[in-house]
């Protein structure tokens, strides 16, 4: 038995109503939440930290909206903080060693320690790291970590010779190895190369001409000074087989793209950089920014921000890991970490192979910036 | 009386003419210019600019030997570019004016200014294709047996930049410059007796000279001022003034010494442009 259809008129609007007011309900359900204009959040990162991959789902989620502005080095954030008048920036994140010259200049809020959960930290150092904490009171919550040592060319050079810095004097490396231009890690590394250790950047007169020594005498050996963008390339494409510098949050990048370089933390010991989140000082979007750098903390936040697309970094959450370890195994075998890898961050530091970046203590930036040009020059 | 008034009317009616550019060059040049001879003083304290005056950026600059050098280098590359530069763009640019119908000049034209509807960053990162060890040129050398040849981060490597860079200006200056002489003194010369080299440097040459002249100079303008080139291609060893100055401002916000150098830059080049402009515009002697 067929069913008659009914052409009537009053049945086709009837109808057509009921289809048009299905059609445009999801309309008028996103109208209302577009009609509640996104809060705008001013960061100011390093690149990467603001793009979608690591923000936009929290984003869409959260009704906000990043407006980022990336700088290049602690002196450059520093200036634009120092430049802009007070609250110019909500959410400011910074190298650790940078964290305490902010926190001098009054350019950040104090923060309440018990909204943050330092229980998950991955090491007891991340509770309470250097210069985040003044008079018991909290400035700056670490959010991301990395480790500096020899970068190279897998083809060109094997783990075990990377396993020192003496590998870039080696004479098949001539013209070879490259720098990240920039000062600080670099006279970092060949303060290591020296054999000051854990006083990598407290040298003493005697130490400091050693270092510049040392610097002098890998000169010919160096091929070029690279920007972030320089850097890639001349690893990629074989140009630079050694890297001074740098480490996995460049390496790693090339390596997810099948690139055949690798960093390791040579046994003279490594650098660890580290990121953390501050709120800036005036900003009216405190409540705002508090909770984003809790969703940071988190390990979704921390999944989002070791496999940040710009540049790879360590989670410094045990809940961030577990995820990593869950979701992608094949980063978390890649970057070590997985307990009981021999490159695993944690035990490199427990091993006391891994010394946090700081600033020279007996010289200025200026006299360490100087000499870097003069190297630049020879 | 009638006659003057109307001469006066005539002059503000020119100077309106003129009044924008007046204008803007004050407002965008000169301005700024100030500016940055003042800034030159300044000290910074706190990443801060603190305006004072006081000698100690230029008294620093000046003792530095990484200044020096970098300003030789810098120099040196760009007075080699214009030479390079120009030695291989006059051939070009005579067969455009000399030996190819207007039809043909007027394409060739056209194909040399397409290479700047691109940027000149994405141009000279596709030198790296082409530069690189594993790279095109090395490749083809490989097959004949030769090479590889280190070309990126070299001195090498920065010329090629600036040749990308000044190249077709150069030849579409030149080709301008070249098409303005008369043929019938060519023709003249050859008449006379003058052979085809003897006729290039005793006729077109001297006649062409101000549009040549000017080609080189904008050559080495661009040439030492330039910053992509010694940087991705150079991979900054050794860093030219530009790279100095990107230094300086990146260690310590020191704007005021970078200001120093700058200034060093535009007093060079102006210097450069004074003789190159008395040069092409005094008359031979008779």
């Amino acid at each position: 038995m067929t069913k008659k259809i009914d052409h009537s008129k009053r049945t086709f609007m009837k109808s057509s109503t009921a289809v048009a007011g299905a059609l445009a309900m999801p309309m008028i359900l996103t109208s209302n939440k577009a009609r509640a204009a996104p809060v705008e959040i001013n960061m100011l990162a390093w690149y990467g930290h603001g793009e979608s991959d690591v923000v936009g789902a929290y984003e869409e989620a959260n009704n906000v909206k990043f407006n980022k502005k990336y700088y290049s080095g602690g002196d450059n954030m520093l200036a634009l903080i120092s430049q802009s008048p007070p609250g110019t920036y909500d959410l400011i994140l910074s190298d650790a060693e940078f964290v305490m010259q902010l926190n001098e200049a009054g350019y950040i809020e104090e923060l309440d320690a018990a909204d943050y959960n330092f229980d998950d930290m991955l090491h007891e150092d991340f509770k309470k790291f250097p210069g985040h904490w003044k008079d018991d009171k909290l400035f700056s919550v670490m959010v991301r970590f990395g480790h500096l040592g020899v970068s190279y060319n897998t083809k060109a050079m094997s783990a075990e010779d990377a396993m020192s810095y003496k590998s870039f004097w080696k004479p098949e490396l001539k013209g070879k190895v490259g720098h990240f231009d920039w000062h600080l890690p670099n006279l970092g590394m060949l303060s290591l190369h020296d054999g000051n250790g854990a006083n990598l950047w407290d040298l003493d007169e005697a130490a400091w001409k050693q270092v510049q020594e040392t610097a002098m005498s890998l000169r010919p050996q160096v091929g070029g000074f690279f920007d972030y963008g320089g850097t890639f390339n001349s690893l990629k494409n074989g140009e630079m087989q050694a890297m001074c510098g740098i480490g996995d949050w460049i390496t790693g990048a090339l390596e997810r793209d099948g690139a055949s370089v690798a960093s390791v933390i040579p046994k003279e010991g490594g650098i660890q950089f580290t990121e953390s989140y501050s709120i800036g000082k005036g900003s009216e979007k405190a409540a705002e920014v508090k909770k984003f750098i809790q969703h940071m903390l988190t390990p979704e936040g921390q999944l989002r921000s070791t496999e940040m697309a710009a540049y790879p970094a360590f989670c410094v959450t045990k809940g961030g890991r577990a995820l990593l370890n869950e979701k992608n195994p094949k980063e978390a075998k890649r970057s070590g970490q997985i307990v009981g890898e021999p490159n695993e961050p944690i035990h490199l530091i427990n091993e006391g192979r891994i010394h946090y970046r700081d600033v020279p203590v007996q010289q200025s930036l200026e006299d360490w910036n100087d000499f870097w040009s003069d190297y630049k020059n020879a | 009386m009638s006659q003057l008034i109307k001469k006066r009317r005539i002059d503000s009616y020119a100077l309106a003419w003129r009044l924008p550019i007046i204008v803007w060059q004050l407002l965008f040049f000169v301005g700024p210019l100030l500016f940055l001879i003042a800034m030159s003083f300044f000290l910074v304290k706190n990443y801060r600019m603190v305006e004072t005056f006081d000698l100690a950026n230029w008294a620093r600059m000046f003792s530095k030997d990484y200044f020096w050098s970098s300003y030789l280098y810098t120099f040196g590359m760009a007075s080699l570019a214009t030479v390079v530069a120009t030695l291989i763009a006059f051939p070009a640019s005579y067969a455009l004016a000399f030996k190819v119908s207007d039809n043909v000049r007027r394409w060739a034209v056209f194909f040399l200014i397409v290479p700047f509807f691109t940027s000149y960053l994405v141009r000279t990162f596709s030198w790296y294709v082409i530069l690189a060890e594993s790279g095109i040129v090395n490749s083809i050398l490989g097959n004949v047996g030769l090479g590889p040849f280190k070309m990126l981060n070299t001195p090498f490597g920065t010329m090629v930049g600036f040749m990308t860079l000044v190249l077709p200006l150069l030849v579409i200056l030149q080709t301008l410059s070249l098409s303005q002489i008369d043929k019938n003194l060519i023709e003249a010369a050859h008449n006379l007796g003058c052979g085809r080299i003897r006729t290039i440097y005793a006729v077109i040459i001297p006649l062409a000279k101000i549009g040549l002249v000017v080609g080189a100079l904008f050559c080495f303008i661009l040439s030492f001022g330039d910053f992509v080139s010694p940087y991705y291609l150079g991979g900054s060893s050794p860093p030219t003034l530009s790279i100095l100055i990107i230094d300086t401002t990146k260690s310590g916000q020191q704007w005021p010494r970078a200001a120093v150098v700058a200034i060093c830059m535009m007093t060079t080049l102006f210097v450069m442009a004074f003789l190159a402009i008395r040069f092409a515009y005094r008359k031979p002697a008779s």
